[in-house]
């Protein structure tokens, strides 16, 4: 007991200085920048020794999600959303792919294993200048139909302004109650079938709520914007995800490709005993069985979603809204328009996103160590 | 325990977060008072004798090389004994440079001197910021006030101080052809934008595009010529003292004009560097480009054109007899490390000599009157002429009329009015843009 004290008391002394360094560097930064986004800091001589802050509250906040100029912030947070919808799919899919393929142990696999990790290696700023190349408009990928004596491909790429799936922003509270709704009357199926009271009053409560929000109240209250505002999945984001697929589905493929050597052998034996084919054991038994490794490569590359900024900056340039992306953003209002109280604002909610991705992951991992 | 302990971390993570949000609240309130003007700090005269390091910052990478290279060995026959380390960060217009900049002002990092756009660029960013020394004793010892045009020195000064010093003036207001392929289409350069819609069609018929365009920032820089040529030079000055507004008929009819000629431009603009506008209208895929005389530079130095007969110019349609200026300035920021050297580039910046080294090979024409025009190409004795005659106004793009903020938030109204081309949303945004940033008051 006294030696365990003891011991209590190295560790944290070993621990002291990087917990010192953490709560300044990372957690007293978190709450600098969460303070500045309540502030006015920008206006007028933002960049003096002792800048003029006043408090403003939330007001930064409610300018970018319903200000007539901040239109941009909302196109590049639905991009956003939908870079880490297509990003994870992608790699997660094409990932799992070439593990399956590799799992049959074919000629070469070790050289192929490291040819697909490859582009992991490269930096953000060596793909985008190379997929560059590749989807300029008068070159690259849009020549390829000439090898066949076609006409030159006519897709723009990244410099693309058409846009797809438009919806009206006025309605996204709505669609969020919506989605809310469904989330909320699974919780409430699941406490039914197993007969949990307490979920399912809740349940009941919250999904009624929303249902009532988005077939009621949405309509009676006032528009959140003025005007009609549409935004959509932009197309020239779809070349920012292939390089950005085609850089992690490598990382993912390890990922699974570990998961399926370490299944045990017997599964396989018994699975083929039984006569199921190899498409039955890898969709029945394989992939259930690596729902951690799904869970963390999902975690990860979600993660890394957020984090396109040096893809997005190289490949098609901060400038090119088409492409934008919130953290993109974030660095021209702050360091271009001086306007660094509407960037912490940004900042903050780019860490939520990521909290919204890592806290559950926490919880979960923390639940299974107990 | 255990829950104990985890819930002791957390308050232990979660009290910097306060106690940091607790000082900023004290910082705020202790600044609200001294809100007056501080009289800037004026530049000394005598540092000694330059020696050691100078760092210089500047965009001019790439084409623009060479007119900097020029100037640094000017001064390096001067001054033998200072190593000049030359910073250069590239994108046109200086857009990442200037991100760059801030972050080393901020972290109390500044260059020896670095380069910044003359005009609201400079003055709203870094002398309201009070981080600039006062100019005003060097002007006066040197005599630059007598050479440098009184519209200029306003123009880079404001009534505490003179806040850089310019080493090249720009047009803004440029339209770049090549004669022998009009010639061959059988069209000549437009006096109006009616005349360019006219004649665009004729020129999509010949597979031309009548008009070259390049990124974001270099739409900016076309509305501003469309905006001089639908307003004139009264109106378009309005926009920027408060006499004509935002969303006024003639303010919409400028987003109006804009919306049909984007009609007759390249549609991979955003994807190509303005030099590679340039190019389209240099190898006959293209008509006009409307581009600054960095232009010229471009076509001189490293194309090898001759101006006036392999390439020529006009004003932009519809701004005969207008200069939209713009200038590239170096100052004199507080804290350098070696004031001494500083002192000394500026005198070589603002020098005759140094000014007439720069610009022949820029492309851009001396701030002095007194240059000595046989150095320069024909398209620059041009310029040189209208700067002296013409009516001068401030470009938009390039930092004179208004600050950084207004400047990237047009930006963002442009980007949207390319995706949803409606005119009067544009004019509303730019109308709210200019209230938010003190250009118009409410």
């Amino acid at each position: 007991m006294v030696g365990s004290k003891k011991n209590t008391v190295y560790s944290m002394l070993v621990l002291l200085p990087s917990l010192i360094l953490l709560l300044i560097f990372v957690y007293g930064f978190i709450g600098n920048s969460f303070y500045v986004s309540l502030t006015d800091w920008g206006t007028g001589a933002a960049l003096r020794e002792n800048p003029l802050k006043n408090l403003i509250g939330l007001e930064n906040y409610r300018q970018l999600f319903t200000g007539a100029i901040h239109d941009r912030f909302r196109q590049d947070l639905v991009n956003a959303i939908f870079y880490s919808l297509f990003l994870v799919a992608g790699t997660l899919g094409l990932g799992l792919f070439l593990a399956i393929m590799l799992d049959k142990g074919p000629k070469g696999e070790n050289t192929l294993r490291t040819v697909f990790l490859f582009p992991m290696a490269l930096s953000f700023v060596v793909t985008g200048t190379i997929w560059r190349w590749i989807f300029s408009p008068k070159g690259g990928v849009n020549l390829i139909p000439t090898w066949f004596g076609k006409e030159r491909g006519e897709f723009l790429w990244l410099s693309s302004r058409e846009q797809v799936a438009v919806f009206n922003w006025q309605n996204v509270p709505q669609i969020v109650a919506l989605i809310l709704f469904i989330i909320f009357a699974l919780l409430l199926y699941g406490g039914w079938k197993k007969g949990r009271q307490t979920q399912i009053i809740w349940g009941a409560v919250l999904s009624g709520l929303m249902l009532f929000y988005a077939l009621v109240l949405h309509n009676l209250l006032p528009p959140i914007i003025p005007y009609e505002e549409f935004h959509g999945f932009s197309l020239a984001t779809i070349g920012i995800i292939i390089a950005a697929v085609w850089q992690y589905s490598g990382y993912t493929m390890a990922l699974y490709l570990a998961g399926l050597r370490g299944l045990p052998v017997a599964m396989y034996e018994s699975a083929k005993m039984d006569g199921a084919s190899d498409i039955t054991y890898y969709l029945k038994i394989a992939i259930p069985n690596m729902w951690p490794i799904t869970l963390s490569a999902i975690i990860i590359i979600s993660h890394i979603s957020l984090k396109l900024f040096a893809l997005i900056f190289s490949m098609a340039g901060a400038d090119n809204a088409s492409t934008g992306h919130p953290s993109v953003l974030m660095y021209l209002i702050t360091f271009r328009a001086n306007n660094f109280a509407v960037g912490a604002a940004i900042s903050v909610i780019l860490f939520l996103m990521a909290a919204l991705f890592i806290i559950p992951y926490l919880i979960q991992s923390y639940r299974a160590r107990r | 325990m255990k829950k104990g302990l985890t819930l002791l971390i957390t308050l232990l993570l979660l009290l910097p977060m306060v106690s940091v949000w607790a000082g900023g609240q004290q910082e705020g309130a202790a600044e609200a008072e001294e809100t007056e003007a501080v009289v800037a700090p004026e530049v000394e005269l005598d540092y000694g004798k330059p020696s050691g390091d100078l760092e210089i910052f500047s965009w001019w990478a790439g084409d623009e090389a060479p007119a900097l290279n020029a100037l640094i060995d000017l001064y390096n026959d001067d001054y033998p004994q200072v190593e000049v380390i030359n910073a250069t960060v590239t994108g046109g217009s200086g857009v990442n440079a200037k991100a760059v900049l801030k972050t080393r002002m901020l972290g109390g990092d500044p260059p020896d001197s670095f380069q910044v756009h003359a005009g609201q660029e400079l003055i709203g960013t870094w002398v309201a910021a009070e981080r600039m020394l006062d100019l005003t004793p060097l002007f006066e010892s040197e005599g630059w006030l007598d050479v440098i045009p009184e519209d200029l020195i306003n123009l880079i000064g404001t009534e505490n101080g003179i806040w850089s010093v310019p080493v090249n003036v720009h047009r803004s207001n440029v339209m770049w052809y090549i004669p022998e392929n009009l010639e061959e289409w059988g069209v000549e350069a437009p006096q109006s934008w009616d005349d360019f819609l006219e004649i665009a069609d004729d020129l999509e018929a010949e597979g031309v595009v009548p008009l070259s365009l390049a990124t974001n920032w270099t739409v900016n820089h076309l509305w501003e010529s469309v905006a001089l040529g639908v307003l004139g030079a009264d109106k378009y000055d309005g926009l920027w003292n408060g006499e004509l507004s935002w969303t006024s008929d003639e303010a919409v009819e400028v987003w109006a004009t804009l919306d049909e000629i984007l009609e007759y431009t390249n549609d991979d603009f955003s994807s190509l560097s303005w030099q590679q506008a340039t190019d389209l209208v240099v190898d006959g895929d293209a008509a006009f480009n409307i581009m600054g005389d960095w232009a010229a530079g471009y076509m001189s130095t490293t194309l090898n054109l001759e101006p006036g007969n392999d390439y020529m110019w006009a004003a932009s349609p519809g701004t005969e007899g207008v200069f939209m200026f713009l200038a590239d300035s170096f100052g004199f920021p507080k804290g350098v490390k070696n004031p001494a050297a500083t002192l000394s580039w500026l005198k070589t910046c603002g020098s005759l000599e140094g000014q007439d080294t720069f610009n022949p090979l820029k492309g851009s024409i001396s701030a002095r009157t007194d240059s000595d025009l046989s150095k320069y190409n024909d398209y620059s004795r041009s310029a040189a002429e209208d700067f002296a005659d013409n009516r001068i106004v401030g470009s938009l793009a390039h930092g004179v009329t208004a600050n950084e903020g207004f400047m990237n938030d047009f930006a963002t109204v442009m980007e949207m009015f390319l995706n949803n081309r409606n005119p009067e949303q544009a004019a509303n945004a730019a109308q709210a843009i200019a209230i938010q940033n003190g250009i118009v008051s409410r």
